[in-house]
């Protein structure tokens, strides 16, 4: 499957990163992973393509590790149009010190947004 | 996270746990705050083991035993603040203040035998109460728009919108006045708190 994983460095994106090159290397997906802006990260970008870079070639995968600047919900669904993506996965959600859990505003936005399937990693 | 908003007036005084009461169903009820007694603790997993799926919100409480003690442990340590609603030895309800930076997180869960007899109001009274005696000074929550009873029972209480923009609303309550409230006034005249 043609698969495009948008992460920006919280937390669950890393999740969401990992898990999705785990079943990458397993399903032999056509995996793309999208480096986005995050207001809400600590982790900048350049360190985030680090880590995809890094878990990729662990995973001993074929995939590839895109820059994607400018609002990373738009970008998300439009690329995944245009280049004809079957599937977005993304981070799960941000648990609160309660334990409740609230879904980011780019999963917000890929969920209304999107025609693909999504997926939320937890 | 960014900053979350709170209203800059302080909120009323609530009353601090001890109370009791008659529910509107005519049972009597007592809010206690939880004080770290095993038993308790216990009677609390029991309560949430039986807690209706659909009440749950954004995850919490999660379902299964061994989930509820997990979040439970964390929610009832040392550095949280927590009333229970008791009728009899039945715990009814439970509210709880997570820390959270300078602020705290709220929620409350009332046990459905025992919703819609006025106890939510009266637990979430006595946890505020509870938390300005222990000097807590801002307080958010979320809850889902569509539930409007909570957002209701909320802003009865004081609570104001901060952040409307997402699936959940965001509230933010002063509970306390942000400066240094703790100095004693040196004439002693104003014994407001």
């Amino acid at each position: 499957m043609k698969v495009l994983c948008g992460i920006g460095g919280s937390d669950d994106s890393f999740r969401a990163l990992d898990r999705t090159v785990e079943r990458a290397a397993v399903a032999n997906d056509d995996l793309t992973i999208a480096v986005v802006d995050n207001d809400d990260s600590s982790v900048a970008p350049a360190e985030v393509v680090d880590r995809a870079e890094a878990a990729v070639d662990e995973a001993g995968i074929d995939a590839e590790v895109r820059r994607v600047e400018g609002d990373p919900g738009s970008r998300l669904v439009e690329i995944a149009e245009t280049e004809a993506f079957e599937e977005i996965v993304l981070g799960g959600g941000h648990t609160s010190p309660m334990g409740k859990i609230t879904i980011g505003s780019i999963a917000e936005f890929v969920l209304l947004n999107a025609k693909t399937s999504v997926t939320l990693v937890r | 996270m960014s900053d979350r908003g709170y209203p800059d007036a302080v909120a009323d005084e609530f009353p601090p746990p001890p109370t009791a009461f008659t529910d509107r169903e005519d049972r009597e009820v007592e809010i206690r705050p939880y004080e770290g007694n095993e038993a308790d603790h216990e009677t609390l997993v029991e309560m949430y083991d039986t807690f209706d799926p659909a009440d749950r919100a954004q995850g919490i409480p999660p379902g299964g035993e061994k989930r509820i003690r997990e979040w439970l442990d964390a929610i009832l340590a040392d550095d949280c603040y927590n009333v229970i609603a008791w009728c009899g030895d039945e715990a009814a309800g439970h509210a709880t203040l997570v820390p959270d930076g300078d602020a705290y997180e709220l929620a409350i869960f009332v046990h459905q035998e025992y919703q819609r007899a006025g106890i939510g109001t009266h637990l979430i009274r006595g946890l505020l109460g509870h938390g300005q005696a222990n000097g807590v000074r801002k307080v958010w929550l979320t809850v889902e728009r569509w539930n409007r009873a909570a957002v209701s029972l909320y802003k009865k209480i004081g609570f104001e919108t901060s952040d409307a923009e997402s699936f959940e609303l965001e509230m933010g309550l002063r509970l306390r006045a942000d400066e240094v409230a703790e100095e004693p006034a040196a004439d002693g005249a104003d014994g407001g708190e």
